[in-house]
């Protein structure tokens, strides 16, 4: 077990809200992604197998079903462009462009060649009537005009 | 502006009214007092409910006291009881279960109080999607602070009431805000839909009795039980009384989330809220309901915004949010990204919707690259006759074919013309496109 005893015991505590161990999974692999790396590598699903006693293809099975937990390496800066209607409609392709060309990314779904960022698109997040809308490690921007999108990828460290 | 009866938007206007303290000053927590005060049953409680005709504000539109009603009888079931609170909103166009969240989670958390005392409830989940990570703050905060006030957890306000409120993160899947995807999610597993019967209030989470509500169905109740039933049906239509929330994006001068009474024609809404189709433009394409409901013609802008309205339009109310396509709007453009949507959505476990949606993305990509053979509209429709109604697990398939009807039904001439001419304006005459993206 390579889990930080911290997370460990934070996970402890999570598990306390529900009837069955299990219901922790998810919020457990949240936890684990955002304190260990950016992703989740075999040996954190494994980590977590133990930790929920189960086989580590199940946790597999779990965390490959959700696009917002990655199982590949990301880059320093995850930025995510809405691509859907409402998005799409007022100028998300053009944000894409965008987020590709200052990020490095070749398309989404990709890394920047230097490990800084790693571009996706995204479906639905609820922000329609603020499109279009990019999420930058997990915090919205909202009424974006391409321009807008040198400004606050320039901001990150 | 029309004038009528608010309510929903009331407190989220107010400064810091995500805090207990100006919750309380707003009158939040007011119904929940008045029902250990006088005190109702929780038999009384679901007979307003009932009574105020409240229909579910998710998509399906369900009467909410009947849903409640469902639940067995807690003195003859000894099991726990749960409500799991759907905050998974995700389908394209629907943006208004964020606010509720973010500016007022006091009276959200009432509403789900009010629900577990009427159904007699062990605990609440409040499954909010991952991505809304102010609301889940916010609504995490705004627990904790209840508690510490005796307003969570046991002996509420003195009663013998008790209620556990739980927080749940989802990550980032459509179909767990499918009432069964939600409960499998919860549960730690694939969000993958479970048949029904056995409906949740059978057999839920972990096979106990549970009911799924959205965030502002649940929204509703708090003031539905402290202003009365009559009170309610005071607004909107017979067949769906109240107020909603309509979020309106796309097209639009001012797009937002409006407060609005059921029963309003969509042109009104349009028009006197959102300040009409955006540069002067001509309408040209409009969803009623959320992704889901379909494209309509501009005559059809007089309909009104409620079930049976939409119904007879051949759409559905859904979740009352209308995305706007003005004249310059490619349909088959929309069209091709919301089935690329339903395909990456699709869970997988029955065949018509995994395939399917890969079909209907396939064929409208090439139709917009401008590979498209006429016989391909034939294709689609036939296709999505396959995928519904009410042939899979759930209604996503359900979900894939209906817009793809009303693609074929009210605007076939632009199918037919890109068929002809070579696929979207921008694309005739040059090469075909190189899909560079790859998988995640």
């Amino acid at each position: 077990m390579a889990l930080p005893d911290e997370l460990l015991a934070e996970l402890d505590e999570l598990i306390l809200n529900y009837p069955d161990r299990r219901a922790g999974l998810i919020p457990a692999l949240h936890r684990c992604q955002e304190e260990l790396g950016g992703w989740l590598s075999p040996e954190i699903l494994e980590d977590c197998a133990e930790y929920f006693d189960m086989e580590p293809v199940e946790v597999y099975g779990v965390a490959s079903f959700y696009p917002m937990f990655h199982l590949k390496p990301v880059g320093k800066h995850v930025v995510g462009v809405c691509r859907n209607v409402s998005c799409e409609l007022r100028g998300a392709s053009d944000i894409t462009s965008r987020v590709c060309r200052v990020t490095g990314a070749q398309a989404p779904g990709r890394n920047s060649t230097d490990m800084r960022f790693y571009v996706e698109h995204l479906e639905c997040q609820g922000a329609c009537a603020d499109a279009p809308m990019i999420v930058v490690d997990g915090v919205y921007h909202e009424n974006l005009e391409p321009d807008d999108v040198d400004t606050i990828l320039g901001e990150l460290s | 502006m029309s004038g009528f009866e608010t309510y929903l938007l009331e407190r989220t206007q107010a400064k810091d009214s995500h805090l207990l303290k100006v919750a309380r000053g707003l009158g939040t927590y007011g119904a929940l007092k008045k029902i250990l005060d006088t005190p109702l049953t929780p038999k009384d409680v679901i007979e307003e409910l009932k009574e105020s005709g409240l229909r579910g504000r998710g998509g399906a539109g369900f009467p909410t006291g009947l849903k409640w009603s469902f639940m067995p009888d807690a003195d003859k079931d000894t099991r726990k009881r749960y409500l799991a609170l759907n905050a998974d909103e995700s389908e394209p166009g629907t943006c208004k279960d964020r606010v509720l969240m973010r500016e007022d989670p006091h009276t959200v958390i009432e509403g789900c109080l009010i629900a577990a005392f009427a159904m007699r409830l062990d605990a609440v989940y409040i499954y909010v999607r991952g991505e809304y990570r102010v609301p889940y703050e916010r609504l995490a905060v705004a627990i904790e602070e209840a508690r510490t006030a005796g307003l969570v957890g046991p002996r509420i306000l003195g009663s013998d009431f008790s209620c556990e409120i739980h927080m749940h993160k989802g990550a980032g899947a459509y179909i767990c805000g499918e009432e069964t995807g939600l409960m499998e999610s919860l549960e730690g597993k694939r969000g993958h839909p479970r048949p029904k019967p056995p409906f949740p209030a059978g057999f839920g989470l972990w096979g106990q009795p549970t009911t799924v509500n959205n965030v502002e169905t649940i929204y509703n109740a708090p003031f539905i039980l402290e202003r009365g039933a009559q009170w309610f049906r005071s607004m909107g239509t017979k067949k769906s009384p109240g107020n909603f929330l309509c979020g309106i994006s796309g097209h639009v001068e001012k797009p937002g989330v409006y407060e609005i009474p059921l029963g309003m024609p969509a042109r009104q809404i349009l028009d006197e809220f959102a300040g009409g189709v955006w540069k002067k433009r001509a309408l040209k394409a409009w969803i009623p309901g959320g992704s889901s409901t379909g494209f309509l013609k501009p005559d059809a802008i007089d309909t009104s915004m409620d079930h049976d309205s939409l119904k007879e339009a051949q759409s559905m109310f859904g979740t009352g949010a209308m995305i706007i396509l003005d004249e310059t709007a490619s349909v088959v453009r929309s069209a091709l990204t919301l089935m690329n949507f339903y395909e990456h959505e699709s869970c997988g476990q029955c065949s018509q919707c995994r395939e399917g949606t890969q079909w209907l993305a396939q064929i409208f990509q090439r139709i917009h690259d401008g590979q498209g053979r006429m016989e391909d509209i034939q294709l689609l429709e036939d296709l999505a006759n396959g995928m519904a109604p009410g042939k899979t697990i759930c209604a996503l398939s359900d979900a894939a074919a209906i817009p793809t009807h009303s693609v074929i039904r009210n605007f076939k001439d632009e199918l037919v013309e890109y068929v002809r001419e070579g696929g979207h304006p921008d694309l005739r005459g040059k090469q075909p496109a190189v899909h560079q993206e790859v998988g995640v």
